[in-house]
């Protein structure tokens, strides 16, 4: 079942064939969405009534468009803060414990490490649930303690970065470990050989060897940040990210709107992933 | 007697690349036939064809006096040791061994006998609940083995399997290789680039070339006797003179150099007067002395200062230039005789037209 | 330069106890208080297993539990079955060029957020959709089908949500398999169907058990697909936690589903490590 070994012209069509209906159901989905968002009809869905640019750029109920509607350009905004601050957090402490795993042996490490794993297997809603109960104990602690209402610690922005920062964060800390890994100690040696110190050593040839695995951390928790769903949910205040927007209008019944917004997403995304790939090919 | 494998104006082109360029050879039962060249020479190529996993572009494969051509590679009563073994290494070494055997649709208990004999044959008892990476590369290379061996293939195929290990254990495992041939009595047809495993081990030794066979025949054959410059360039080590004929005697030739000297070497018959030629002498046929006197008896005499001593041992060599300014390569004899030899001394060299080779062409 | 490696060190430790501390252990222990405790009235608290004892009885919660465990399973299973051709076919058939444009094609619809695929299926499945009205135009129907808001629905999603990271382990896996480890199998006499089962899927066992842990923690914690694709009676485990927390605001019941989710999740991902004999470090790192 390599190309190697003959096998039956019919297998061959009936494998290909499988392989390409496969790649038909990934696209379809995607595809049904950009598709209906040049539809001039208040649903995205038949009878086709004409193209329009009116789900873009109208100005006008009922055919607001995205670039008119300020509830959906807020929300973009609030999901570009959360995911900027999400991503800088998490590759920040990605990168330290990165290099608190390869750099240094101690007592518990196989234990940390695993424990540093573990969002990964923690449903998204438990994280969210957990830290949402942590942060109002403290909260009521406080304010029994002091009568001070920290309000940063009700729902709401901070809480939405901290919740998927606490998950994000292991993603940025295995793609780094794995760059540091493949990393040449001698490197850094003959660096202090040369007259560096420790610290010069490691800014100026451990980071830069590390840089393309932190951009594409970068990215990778800027994606996730923005698209994520789950735990923001539970942690959402008034200031509601651009999915958890999305997902309150499309319960309410959809317009071509949210067709146009996921296009304008499914672009953004494809055009930073591209970024990403020529980036690291260079 | 029917050939074990036979192989007529086999063809193998990759678009416009001819890999094998019509190949013609015949193995006999129980010998042990070896394909040697450079890489990138076909041979590789030749021996998935025989296997299976590649098809001839033209020509047939027989084992046994049928054609094969039509059999999927799981059918073929060949098997195949790979370059890198190919162990499965999921599988312990007993479940390597048996793999083909399940395949066959053996019963349990003498799979588990025929391994276990198998094992002991190979001389690695005991070890069969072992995982792969738990032996050595010497080890692994016996299992291989024993795990195509249990199939009683007509012919079985090895596809430069000592590659990969270090060079003692690969001159321990020549000898073994060759033990292992006779212990099974198979055909054994074995690629290699390394002259040194192909001519320990072979019976009959196929020198491949840019997708042809220069010359099939003994390891002697090819090293007294090459036919073609590629082969006497290949095999061993020769010093090479170009230049063009000046008398024919016979199969006794006499060359002028293109430096001016005038070398009495052996010829194939096919040349005469004018031609170009090239003559090759192996560094182990020249003798050498400390005066002219001494190699009265030699066709080709030289004087020339030593420039280097290149101390290797049993294989030490010399390097002498010449007065026409050439660099020779001379074996330099472990008898005491030269112990005190420095560079810069004058020696004086010679050989016997016998021992020099020479080709038509060259230019 | 040994007290500096020291403050190196301790440097480094600070982020990673910080972050694990504050945000994933002591949140997660706090968890557990309060689904150990009963309210009494406004503001007053016992310790109580009361919320443990309502959430086994009350045959609701423990079908909608058991029926996230079993569906989450099937999509994984379905999932596993949909890909692995794929991935193979990625990873050993297809050549060059082709592979990598392939392996784009596979991560490209999950470059975009999941609400949007959701809606895709939705504008596909919904009874004024996409393939309502070609079967109608085909004959096959003569009126508008709905096949919103029914299991069958919600496990297109399911599966369709999970697919990249049952793919993207198993053509990692697949492509370390030596070609010439296959051929041997053929040489030594092995059919399609013996190599794949005594070769192909032991070799790929590690990239089949990470993929289907994650798979299966995607479906198993999933709540838009089930929410959106799936029936009335389709209940979804993490819908009842959404309920108790935001809607019924029963924080301690909440708190309870929320463990029993972290809890068979863990049993599950730890049993299909232990059936296989690998540890998470191996499968997640």
């Amino acid at each position: 079942m390599i190309p190697t070994i003959p096998q039956s012209q019919s297998f061959r069509l009936l494998y290909g064939g499988y392989v390409l209906l496969f790649f038909l159901y990934l696209a379809l989905p995607l595809t049904v969405v950009a598709v209906f968002a040049f539809n001039d009809s208040q649903f995205p869905s038949l009878p086709w009534e004409g193209f329009t640019w009116n789900w873009f750029f109208g100005d006008k109920s009922p055919q607001t468009g995205v670039f008119h509607e300020r509830g959906i350009l807020r929300a973009v905004g609030t999901s570009a803060f959360v995911a900027v601050c999400v991503s800088v957090l998490s590759v920040s402490v990605g990168t330290t414990n990165a290099f608190l795993f390869n750099r240094y042996e101690f007592r518990g490490k196989g234990a940390l490490y695993v424990l540093m794993l573990l969002p990964l297997v923690i449903p998204g809603i438990v994280l969210g649930i957990s830290i949402l109960v942590f942060s109002s104990t403290l909260a009521n602690g406080v304010w029994n303690a002091a009568k001070l209402d920290i309000q940063a610690l009700r729902p709401g922005l901070l809480l939405v970065i901290l919740g998927q920062f606490s998950f994000i964060t292991t993603i940025a800390t295995l793609v780094i470990t794995a760059r540091l890994q493949k990393f040449d100690r001698t490197l850094e040696e003959a660096a202090l050989n040369l007259g560096a110190s420790r610290l010069t050593a490691v800014r100026t040839i451990t980071i830069p060897f590390l840089m393309p695995a932190m951009i594409g951390a970068m990215v990778v928790a800027f994606l996730m940040s923005f698209e994520n769903f789950n735990t923001t949910l539970m942690l959402v205040g008034s200031d509601a990210p651009l999915t958890i927007a999305m997902f309150d209008r499309l319960k309410e019944g959809s317009t071509p709107l949210l067709n146009a917004v996921s296009l304008l997403l499914m672009l953004g995304s494809s055009l930073l992933a591209l970024v990403v790939i020529l980036f690291q090919r260079r | 007697m029917t050939p074990d494998l036979e192989c007529v104006d086999l063809v193998k082109r990759f678009g416009a690349t001819t890999a094998v360029d019509n190949v013609s050879f015949c193995v006999p039962p129980g010998s042990f036939f070896s394909i040697l060249g450079p890489s990138g020479c076909g041979k590789t190529t030749i021996m998935r064809m025989i296997a299976g996993f590649l098809e001839p572009t033209s020509g047939d494969i027989r084992i046994k006096g049928g054609t094969v051509l039509d059999t999927p590679p799981n059918k073929r009563p060949v098997n195949m040791v790979f370059q890198h073994l190919a162990l499965f290494p999921m599988m312990t070494i007993a479940d390597n061994i048996g793999y083909g055997l399940r395949r066959k649709g053996m019963a349990r208990d003498q799979i588990a006998r025929k391994v276990d004999e198998a094992l002991e044959r190979i001389g690695l008892p005991g070890i069969g609940a072992r995982k792969v990476d738990e032996l050595s590369g010497g080890q692994k290379q016996r299992v291989a083995i024993a795990r195509c061996m249990v199939l009683e293939p007509d012919v079985l195929l090895l596809d430069e399997p000592l590659g990969a290990l270090d060079l003692k254990l690969r001159e321990h495992m020549k000898i073994e290789l060759k033990a292992l041939q006779a212990e099974f009595d198979t055909t054994f047809v074995y690629i290699t680039h390394d002259q040194s495993e192909a001519l320990v081990m072979s019976d009959q030794i196929a020198v491949m070339n840019a997708g042809r066979f220069e010359q099939v025949g003994t390891g002697q054959d090819l090293y007294y006797r090459p036919q073609t410059p590629f082969v006497a360039g290949f095999i061993g080590e020769a010093n090479r003179w170009k230049g063009r004929i000046e008398r024919v005697e016979g199969a006794m030739l006499e060359m002028r150099t293109e430096t001016g000297l005038a070398m009495r070497a052996t010829g194939s018959g096919t040349l005469s007067k004018g031609d170009a030629a090239e003559i090759f002498v192996r560094p182990e046929s020249i003798h050498l002395a400390a005066s002219d006197a001494a190699l009265s008896d030699f066709d080709n005499r030289l004087q020339g200062k030593v420039t280097s001593i290149l101390f290797n041992g049993a294989a030490s060599r010399v390097l002498v230039e010449d007065d026409a300014g050439e660099t020779l390569e001379v074996t330099l004899p472990q008898t005491g005789e030269f112990a005190s030899m420095e560079r810069g001394a004058t020696v004086h060299i010679g050989w016997r037209a016998a021992q020099a080779i020479c080709f038509g062409g060259g230019d | 330069m040994r007290s500096h490696a020291r403050i190196g060190f301790v440097l480094l430790l600070t982020p990673l106890v910080l972050w694990l501390g504050l945000l994933i252990i002591i949140p997660h222990i706090d968890m557990l208080l309060i689904s150990l405790r009963e309210r009494i009235s406004f503001g007053v608290y016992e310790p109580s297993l009361a919320q443990y004892q309502k959430a086994l009885t009350e045959p609701l919660y423990l079908r909608t539990f058991w029926r996230t465990a079993v569906m989450s399973v099937l999509a994984t299973a379905i999932t596993l079955v949909i890909a692995f051709p794929v991935a193979y076919y990625i990873a050993k058939m297809a050549r060059g060029r082709l592979q990598q444009v392939l392996f784009m094609l596979c991560l490209i619809p999950f470059y975009v957020s999941e609400l949007v695929r959701t809606f895709g299926w939705m504008i596909l499945l919904r009874e004024t959709g996409l393939i309502s009205n070609l079967l109608q135009w085909a004959g096959l129907a003569d009126q508008p089908v709905e096949m919103l808001y029914n299991d069958a629905a919600m496990m297109v999603g399911l599966v369709y949500t999970s697919m990249l990271f049952m793919v993207v382990p198993l053509v990692t896996t697949l492509e370390s398999l030596d070609d010439s480890v296959v051929e041997a199998g053929y040489d030594l006499g092995g059919g399609g169907i013996s190599v794949l089962r005594e070769i192909i899927i032991p070799h790929a066992m590690p990239g089949i058990v990470s993929g289907c842990i994650v798979v299966f923690m995607l479906s198993l914690g999933n709540y838009l697909t089930p929410t959106m694709l799936g029936g009335k009676d389709s209940l979804w485990f993490t819908e009842m936690i959404y309920n108790q927390f935001i809607v019924r605001s029963n924080w301690e019941l909440g708190a309870t589903f929320g463990f029993m989710l972290l809890v068979l999740s863990s049993v599950i991902v730890w049993g299909m490590l232990r059936l296989t004999g690998r540890t998470l470090q191996e499968t997640m790192g």
